[in-house]
């Protein structure tokens, strides 16, 4: 294509204020946190206060367990990862490269619960819960989520891309299906398997409808219902506020920022949902 | 000895080890939740007492449930708010980063910063931008002489406000499946245009769009299905308020099911939405090869 320089320009000035509009709240966020209370409500708004102050994030931790949240967050995140990357690549295996009746009738049944909304099974999850005892416990935010069909059918199309003569020459030296599975399979799936990582973290730590209902107090809160119910108790101490939705979206920001293939390709990855 | 190694090259005992553990986790917590909610839906149920069966009365009830209607109507502004808006700025953008553009991924980083961050997050900080007095949206419309609107308060301008949060959240994500569905369509095409003399409407309009049709069909649909399921944004920023104002689908479930704990009553509500997903992801499914143009 030829270079058009007018094209160009107009591209530039698109993406700029585009990026613009993009990054300016989060600006925003930042210089509120640091604000003086008596800053925060004057107009014009100012984008810096005086000085920077550092006793918002201070009053965060005074008011809020938000470290407790944070562990309770990771804890439960790097479990469901965990979890959800061995019953997927598993059942993946099975659908992939063994043979058993009504394989591929279970595996549409897996396909066919893709395009059911999450929250169709909301209530019966949370009678389920409710008779297990799990109410208000992190077991209600982990267990139901180690399985997906969403992962099964991802690591099942991985799989199908590994050669089968690598099977077949592991099979004469006499590894078992689990042999082949991981030793061969699992190492050589580890970009699929960091992005599917990567994708169930987001789901995980962003989940707020499931920790909404399941979990009633607060030592038990995640990052979400946390920040959710800060701003219930404090709307309008913007400052503050500010400082407790700084602190819960820095975490992922910074490991967007160091892993932001894997991020790009993982967020993606929902648009084949459904 | 021979019959332990006949079981262990045995592909149904091996199916069985590695699917065991998923399967019951899919069946527990996927399919028969998904079953028993259908089952639900044509029950009364509080919790507590006894459960009755109504047959089809939760959904006859909700066809004259005046707040049912509305709550619909108002998942529709929605959808239709932030998808054809969502998706012309989010093409706009990608095209606009297919030129030949420098710092091509810190654009896409910054595009990307607000599909990261949860939507909690991110329904906390815009309603510190829609404050009516110090918020910064309402300072930036001051500088053009335009006097804000109390956004989350007015029930005319609290669904507008959350539509254009929501865009604002999602467009990066649309952004890179455009951006995707661009760099597939062959260079070739646009030279051999560019040999007939073709300008850069012409190219746009003749060869951009009928080729970019896959994508934007698919991200049409995926928006549309994701709309109709919006909550996170709703519950932080407005609870669903003024009044009804704002109130959608899965707002109403959710009242339903765990404020006025009507199980029955939101399972049906629950089922209305899936059919409606359904239908779209069926039209998506059937009518593909009629809309779109492949090449």
């Amino acid at each position: 294509m030829k270079k058009n320089t007018k094209l160009i320009t107009i591209s530039y000035l698109v993406l700029g204020l585009g990026a613009l509009t993009m990054i300016m709240p989060f600006i925003w966020m930042v210089s509120t946190s640091f604000k003086a209370l008596s800053e925060v409500f004057v107009f014009p708004p100012t984008l810096f206060g005086e000085k920077l102050l550092w006793q918002n994030y201070l009053r965060v931790f005074e008011r809020f367990p938000f470290g407790l949240f944070f562990l309770n967050s990771l804890k439960i995140s790097l479990v469901v990862i965990l979890g959800q990357l061995f019953t997927s690549s598993m059942a993946g295996f099975a659908f992939s490269r063994l043979k058993f009746p009504w394989r591929d009738s279970l595996f549409a049944l897996y396909l066919g619960t893709l395009i059911v909304p999450y929250h169709v099974t909301l209530i019966p999850t949370f009678i389920l819960m409710r008779t297990f005892g799990w109410i208000d416990t992190h077991y209600s935010l982990i267990v139901p989520s180690m399985v997906s069909a969403f992962g099964t059918f991802l690591m099942r199309q991985f799989f199908l891309t590994i050669p089968q003569d690598l099977v077949e020459a592991a099979k004469i030296d006499g590894c078992t299906p689990f042999g082949v599975y991981y030793r061969i399979f699992m190492p050589l799936s580890k970009p699929a398997i960091a992005t599917l990582g990567v994708f169930i973290f987001m789901g995980s730590w962003n989940d707020f409808i499931r920790p909404l209902i399941f979990i009633n107090s607060i030592p038990k809160m995640t990052v979400p219902l946390g920040l959710a119910f800060m701003q219930g108790m404090y709307s309008t101490d913007w400052a503050v506020l500010m400082a407790g939705t700084v602190i819960s979206v820095l975490p992922v920001l910074i490991a967007f920022f160091l892993a932001q293939e894997y991020f790009v390709q993982g967020v993606t990855l929902s648009g084949m949902k459904g | 000895m021979e019959r332990f190694r006949r079981i262990i090259y045995c592909d149904n005992f091996w199916a069985l080890v590695f699917l065991l553990p998923n399967l019951l986790g899919f069946l527990l917590f996927i399919l028969i939740p998904i079953l028993a909610s259908f089952g639900l839906s044509f029950t009364q149920w509080d919790l507590l007492g006894d459960i009755s069966w109504v047959g089809l009365g939760n959904y006859t009830e909700l066809l004259s449930d005046k707040i049912f209607i509305q709550v619909f109507w108002n998942t529709l502004y929605y959808s239709v708010g932030t998808v054809p808006l969502g998706i012309a700025i989010a093409l706009l953008l990608a095209i606009a980063l297919n030129q030949k553009i420098r710092g091509v991924k810190f654009y896409r980083g910054a595009y990307f910063l607000p599909v990261v961050s949860s939507t909690v997050a991110v329904a906390v900080v815009w309603q510190w931008i829609y404050n009516p007095e110090f918020g910064l949206l309402n300072y930036v419309l001051s500088l053009l002489g335009i006097d804000g609107p109390s956004w989350l308060t007015s029930t005319v301008w609290a669904m507008p406000a959350i539509i254009i949060t929501s865009i604002w959240k999602g467009l990066g994500y649309n952004m890179l499946l455009f951006l995707a569905g661009l760099q597939g369509i062959p260079k070739t095409y646009y030279e051999a245009a560019e040999i007939d003399g073709a300008n850069w409407f012409n190219k746009f309009w003749k060869i951009t769009l009928p080729l970019l049709s896959p994508t934007t069909f698919f991200v049409v649909i995926m928006s549309v299905i994701s709309s109709f399921q919006v909550f996170d944004i709703i519950y932080v920023m407005t609870e669903g308020g003024p009044g009804r104002s704002t109130s959608v689908l899965v707002h109403y479930l959710y009242q339903n099911a765990f404020q006025y704990f009507r199980m029955g009553y939101a399972s049906a509500i629950a089922y209305i939405l899936f059919f409606l997903v359904f239908i779209l992801t069926l039209i998506q499914l059937k009518r593909q090869k009629n809309w779109v143009i492949y090449y």
